[in-house]
């Protein structure tokens, strides 16, 4: 009866479950670029804390306590990314090539030498895991045509991670286009030289977009092992840190657009996967590595500048040398 | 007295500092190993003698050095134009791709003697057009070659899927791999050739590519130190700037110097495709690409320490193999992590070493400078 609401609501809800991790991960990558350190590591960070959260939820059972490792963990490897590429002006790209290669070897290293499970982490029971949250009173609702179901099934129904990573966009927005520390870290990304001069440090400012970048890698590594899975798997983040690279460029390096470029892709993915092996009309069957591979091109056609122009921060890449 | 700073003296520079980098990456892994319990000295035993120990071993990790030393090269040819190529990875495949559309046309049809090179030209091509697009939307569109090459190393894995699946699998086969090639496309493995001249050696997948890899290997060399692209291309690593100036057209240096990369990289397919597997099927690349990058750095880009880089990691790719065969604690992907270590501490923390071990040779140098001066106070 009321399939034609049905399939579009769930179709916007995997949506929105796709994207977290990728809107997160775009925001953290916003805060690194938007202040003059290219984030090739997204995905590594991510990953990382992808494994401390489910390794430790696992030991402990506490869901909170994983995300306090999966942090701990990505800060780690964000200063690390810091101290090569601010401390020491080491080259941006070769560092988070090297977190990336280093991470993926590493997860399935220590998986295998304290769970032996092949690389995975024990099933989590549901206490040690962020579970979907029912909106009060989705139930009584539940029976109200098209509006029961966009509020128990659209709005409802997620877990706390999601509703963080829409705040989290706001809060991006407000912090680079309304604070001082916004505005000095636009700075930063673009001459640094200006914001040397007026006696505020670079690097101090670079180090905090870092740990920023941290913190948002972390929540999304937590997302996809302890609240989107009961586990975590071998390189479960599965070129996520990418394509979240890639909806940050996409969004021009501004959060509204990034958010929209993360909603987009995340569309595509959940619809690939509703996709496969359906006959449309007209077209016929449209192969799902076609629509998986969507981001990638967009992303490619849209930096040569066929669609749009996507200017990335003047000084992004070049490491500051302070004069003496 | 000596004033001012001292360069540091050649060996150093060349050969110090790689080998500081690499023991401090394996001082990591060797704690790392011990955090799980095991004795990295044993680990180390192990892996070379599953690696040098018997022929077979031998042969096994010259086939990986083989893979490496492609990866590598592609990766310094463009390191040396001042572009950084992390797309070997896709360019490898679909590289393959050319290899096993050639095979797979043409294995009935021509003599071994045209389709083998035929084959060669084609990973080339295929490898070169891969890493030729980004390089195109970089010199005319103004976007970003690391970026660009990302995305390629996501579209080929698409591309490859979709053809192997939808198209290039065979018929009646339940997992998506080519048919395999008529006995003309396949290249001989090396125990085949020593059998040939009396020379028993044991079953490895070793085969005639390593011979492409030495010449690869030595005109790399030879282009880029004795021909006037190579010092083009050098140029613009150096100062894009001056080589505007000296007259060089930069967009066309880059489009050169990344199809090299990407056909240099295409012959990890020759390795695989029609060295090893004589069918095209998923994933054969297993991270080849990526790991060009740490045989670049370590090696710093030039054929000999690509070379000596190579076998290193060869040693490692198929110890490494061995050692998670006699003690389960281990995986494979311990070379991972070996590779991600090389990486940071020869690339991404270069700079941390160099400035320690130059104000440790000023102060060695001073000291004996100032030794002499003080005898003569003495006296």
């Amino acid at each position: 009866m009321d399939d034609w609401i049905t399939f579009p609501v769930l179709i916007l809800s995997a949506t929105l479950r796709v994207a977290t991790p990728l809107i997160l991960c775009a925001m953290g990558g916003l805060f690194s670029e938007r202040s003059g350190l290219i984030d090739i590591g997204l995905e590594g960070k991510m990953l990382a804390a992808a494994f401390a959260a489910a390794a430790m939820a696992s030991v402990t059972g506490s869901a909170w306590a994983g995300l306090g490792a999966a942090i701990l963990v990505a800060e780690v490897l964000a200063l690390l990314h810091g101290f090569a590429c601010i401390t020491h002006r080491g080259n941006q790209v070769v560092s988070g090539v090297a977190i990336n290669i280093l991470v993926s070897g590493l997860t399935v290293v220590f998986g295998m030498a304290w769970f032996q499970r092949g690389g995975q982490t024990p099933a989590l029971p549901p206490e040690a895991r962020f579970m979907p949250i029912n909106l009060r009173g989705s139930r009584a609702f539940a029976d109200v045509p098209l509006l029961g179901r966009l509020y128990g099934d659209l709005l409802g129904g997620h877990n706390l991670i999601v509703y963080l990573a829409l705040l989290i966009v706001p809060l991006t927005w407000w912090v680079l286009n309304r604070t001082r520390f916004g505005l000095r870290l636009r700075a930063v990304g673009e001459v640094p030289l200006a914001v040397d001069a007026a006696g505020i440090s670079v690097a101090w400012l670079r180090y905090r977009a870092v740990l920023i970048c941290g913190l948002f890698t972390g929540i999304a590594g937590t997302y996809l092992s302890i609240a989107q899975n009961a586990a975590f798997s071998r390189d479960m983040t599965a070129g996520q840190g990418y394509i979240a690279l890639a909806a940050m460029i996409f969004g021009k390096w501004r959060p509204v657009p990034a958010l929209g470029a993360c909603l987009m892709f995340g569309f595509l993915d959940a619809v690939a996967i509703r996709l496969q092996g359906v006959r449309l009309p007209l077209i016929g069957e449209v192969p799902v590595q076609f629509i998986q591979v969507l981001p990638y091109v967009l992303t490619v056609i849209l930096l040569a500048g066929f669609i749009g122009r996507a200017v990335a921060p003047k000084a992004i890449g070049v490491p500051y040398e302070k004069e003496h | 007295m000596s004033g001012g700073r001292q360069p540091l003296p050649a060996w150093v520079d060349i050969g110090l500092i790689p080998i500081v980098n690499v023991l401090l990456a394996f001082v990591v892994v060797g704690l790392i190993v011990l955090s799980i319990g095991v004795n990295p000295f044993t680990a180390v035993r192990i892996m070379i003698g599953g690696s040098v120990g018997y022929p077979e071993a031998i042969g096994y990790t010259l086939y990986y050095t083989t893979n490496f030393i492609f990866t590598g090269l592609a990766v310094a040819v463009a390191f040396h134009a001042g572009l950084f190529n992390i797309g070997g990875e896709g360019q490898a495949y679909i590289g393959g791709l050319g290899v096993g559309l050639v095979l797979l046309a043409l294995d009935a049809v021509l003599p071994p003697l045209l389709l083998v090179p035929l084959a060669v030209l084609a990973a080339a091509a295929f490898g070169a057009a891969w890493a030729a697009v980004p390089a195109y939307l970089q010199a005319w569109r103004g976007s970003h070659i690391v970026i660009t090459t990302i995305m390629f190393n996501f579209i080929a894995a698409a591309v490859m899927v979709y053809l192997m699946v939808n198209v290039l699998i065979a018929p009646g086969s339940m997992s998506p791999e080519s048919r395999e090639f008529a006995a003309p496309g396949h290249l001989p493995f090396a125990h085949e050739l020593l059998a040939g001249i009396g020379i028993t050696m044991g079953q490895s997948p070793l085969n005639l590519t390593i011979v492409l890899a030495a010449i690869c290997c030595a005109l790399v060399w030879l282009f880029l130190w004795h021909t006037p692209w190579g010092y083009a291309l050098r140029t613009m690593g150096h100062n894009p700037n001056a080589a505007i100036y000296a007259g060089i057209d930069i967009r066309r240096m880059t489009l050169l110097a990344m199809g090299l990369s990407g056909a240099l990289a295409g012959f990890v397919g020759v390795n695989e495709i029609m060295g090893v597997h004589h069918r095209l099927l998923l994933n054969f690349t297993a991270g080849y690409g990526f790991a060009g990058i740490a045989v670049a750095l370590m090696g710093r880009n030039h054929p000999i320490g690509i070379v000596l880089a190579s076998l290193l990691f060869g040693i490692l790719q198929q110890g490494g193999a061995e050692l998670a065969f006699d003690i389960p604690a281990i995986t494979r992907e311990m070379v991972v992590v070996i590779q991600g270590l090389i990486i940071l501490f020869c690339g991404a923390l270069a700079n941390v070493t160099k400035p320690a071990l130059e104000a440790l040779f000023q102060w060695l140098h001073t000291r004996s400078d100032n030794a002499p001066a003080a005898d003569a106070a003495e006296a």
